[in-house]
């Protein structure tokens, strides 16, 4: 059984279509991702799963469980932790609260899961008293994965994790990925940089206005024809 | 001129005691604001609900002021709690009943509506005690009620009166002020409603139940107000069906003076309105002949002016970090 489905799910903003019946399964122990250019529905398919944006149409199941209808703290509560696009950190408190909020639905902080953030981001160390809001862009997005991991999650919903961060660590944020999935977290990987998402995931699904064109392993996506020319880049 | 600071003092301590009781009020206004951003103004009048319970409360259990101490702090407690228990029970269900049903609503739709509640509860309570002032048991032992602390307990030689109703003001507002801060900072749920107060839909990413932690901000308003009500009750001795206006209005212009959604702000706000409206009421006459009460709202409102057009955003607005 996957771990998370989702089938034929129709989500809609207003009248906008924006999910058209997409099907999507992510198993145990896998790094999925999902690539499509701007406003192909990446993030409204993990608000949908968040349920954030509730679908109208269509069912999701965590481990057979059905997700439809739940408010989107109770999906949090059984371990699907979404890092939201545009970072979202709480800009007015400070960097060790924002992680103490990562861990609101374990009910108390462990120190062992602190400690392990600040290994993965030592940044975040020395600045853990420093207002949010005023980290720089690439400092932000450490903490919002860093948050995110405090909930121990089961199954992590990143967005676009590399956004805005440099080179160096953007290798270093995926290496980060790898790691946490080695350790038994479950991934659905959203991203625009389809290369490095690829080459970091197990398999993969393709969105197009809303629709899946493509789902292969991540090996194939990556020397298909469509998807060089239409997200690597080449001609 | 001579400068009667004795005179200076008793005002001072009758704006403190009015401070801390608009500044009870105004963190209602101000943590419900931070959240939703909704000015409830039906705010002053869940704060005279709480005032007309402990009144009901102290004249049900019969006990006044020539029962032994005992009793009359027992009663004076009980009433407070009540008090501040129905206040937070009538904020928690206008919120449940109304406002929650318009969150993605316009702005306006739940403003009108806590206009409306505004009214709604002014009628109850007229239904409830009548149209006009009234007062209530006497609680106060004769002594005590010109009984001054300074000159009994410290044998000072002056004319600065310091009563045990300004102390009992001090005493049941300065902790309840303390454990809110405590509260906000440090716990789990004062955490949650900072973070649900900066960004919603991230806080129920977190975990965080956004419509329980909005009750939550209706309900600690709810309970502070409610404990403003009995106090003022006896501070003032007196209530009547529309005594939440003033005080409500002063406690809102405070929220807005310290700059809303500030807690310390509506703190500060609160005394500085106190110690404005004492002056105002009595210090002034001193000097100014044609002076009077009637000036206070102006003064006030005034001085908000002022205020708001050098520092739109408040005292402590914006660039603080103590918002809810
Ligand atoms: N709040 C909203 N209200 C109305 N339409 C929306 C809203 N959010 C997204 N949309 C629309 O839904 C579609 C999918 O948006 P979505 O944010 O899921 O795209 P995306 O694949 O994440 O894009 P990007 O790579 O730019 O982040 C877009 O056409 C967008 O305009
Ligand atoms: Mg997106």
């Amino acid at each position: 059984m996957a771990m998370l489905e989702l089938s034929e799910v129709n989500t809609y903003y207003g009248n906008i279509h924006a999910l058209k019946g997409i099907s999507i399964t992510v198993d145990k122990g896998e790094i999925v991702t999902l690539i499509g250019s701007n406003g192909a529905g990446k993030s409204t398919t993990l608000l949908t799963i968040s349920g954030l944006v509730p679908p109208r149409t269509g069912s999701i199941t965590l481990e057979g469980r059905s997700l439809t209808g739940m408010p989107a703290h109770a999906i949090t509560g059984l371990g699907v932790v979404q890092s939201p696009e545009g970072r979202r950190v709480f800009p007015r408190m400070s960097v060790l609260e924002n992680l103490e909020m990562g861990a609101y639905v374990l009910r108390r902080v462990d120190p062992e899961d602190l400690e392990r953030v600040y290994e993965l981001f030592p940044r975040l160390k020395e600045r853990a008293t420093q207002k949010a809001g005023t980290l720089s862009g690439g400092e932000q997005q450490m903490l919002a994965i860093g948050r995110a991991l405090m909930g121990r999650p089961k199954l992590l919903l990143l967005d676009e994790p590399s956004m805005g961060l440099s080179p160096i660590l953007v290798d270093q944020i995926f290496s980060i990925i790898r790691e946490i999935n080695q350790q038994g977290t479950t991934v659905l990987l959203v991203e625009q940089n389809a290369l490095m998402a690829l080459s970091v995931a197990h398999r993969g699904y393709v969105l197009q206005t809303g629709e899946i064109v493509l789902a292969d392993s991540a090996a194939n996506l990556i020397t298909n024809d469509m998807v060089r020319k239409a997200y690597l880049g080449e001609e | 001129m001579h400068f009667n600071y004795e005179l200076f003092l008793n005002y001072l301590i009758q704006g403190l005691a009015n401070g801390a009781l608009i500044a009870l009020i105004a963190l209602g206004y101000t943590i419900v604001y931070g959240i939703v951003e909704l000015i409830n103004f039906a705010h002053g009048e869940v704060f005279m609900m709480g005032a007309f319970l402990a009144f009901t409360i102290v004249a049900a259990t019969g006990i006044t002021s020539t029962d032994p101490l005992y009793q009359i702090v027992g009663v004076f407690l009980i009433a407070l709690l009540g008090a501040m228990i129905f206040s937070a029970a009538i904020n928690f269900s206008i919120d449940r009943v109304a406002y929650r049903r318009l969150r993605s609503a316009p702005r306006l739709a739940p403003l009108i509506c806590a206009i409306g509640f505004s009214f709604i509860l002014q009628q109850i309570a007229i239904y409830w005690k009548g149209p006009v002032s009234i007062s209530p048991p006497p609680l106060i032992p004769s002594d005590y009620r010109t009984y001054n602390i300074l000159t009994e307990l410290f044998g000072l030689e002056t004319k600065v009166r310091l009563k045990p109703i300004d102390v009992a003001v001090f005493v049941i507002t300065i902790p309840l002020l303390l454990l809110l801060t405590w509260f906000i900072r440090s716990t789990r749920t004062g955490k949650a409603m900072r973070a649900t107060a900066q960004d919603q839909q991230a806080s129920a990413l977190m975990g965080i139940d956004v419509n329980r932690t909005i009750s939550t901000a209706f309900v600690i308003g709810g309970l502070l107000a409610g404990a403003a009500g009995m106090i003022a009750l006896y501070y003032n001795n007196i209530a009547r069906a529309q005594m939440g206006f003033r005080y409500g209005l002063f406690a809102f212009t405070a929220a807005v003076l310290g700059g809303i959604g500030n807690l310390s702000g509506a703190v500060l706000g609160g005394f500085l309105i106190g110690f404005i409206w004492a002056m105002s009421d009595g210090m002034v006459k001193e000097y100014i002949p044609s002076w009077g009460a009637q000036w206070t709202n102006s003064v006030i409102f005034g001085i908000l002016v002022i205020i708001m057009v050098f520092r739109p955003s408040g005292l402590i607005g914006e660039h603080t970090t103590e918002k809810v």
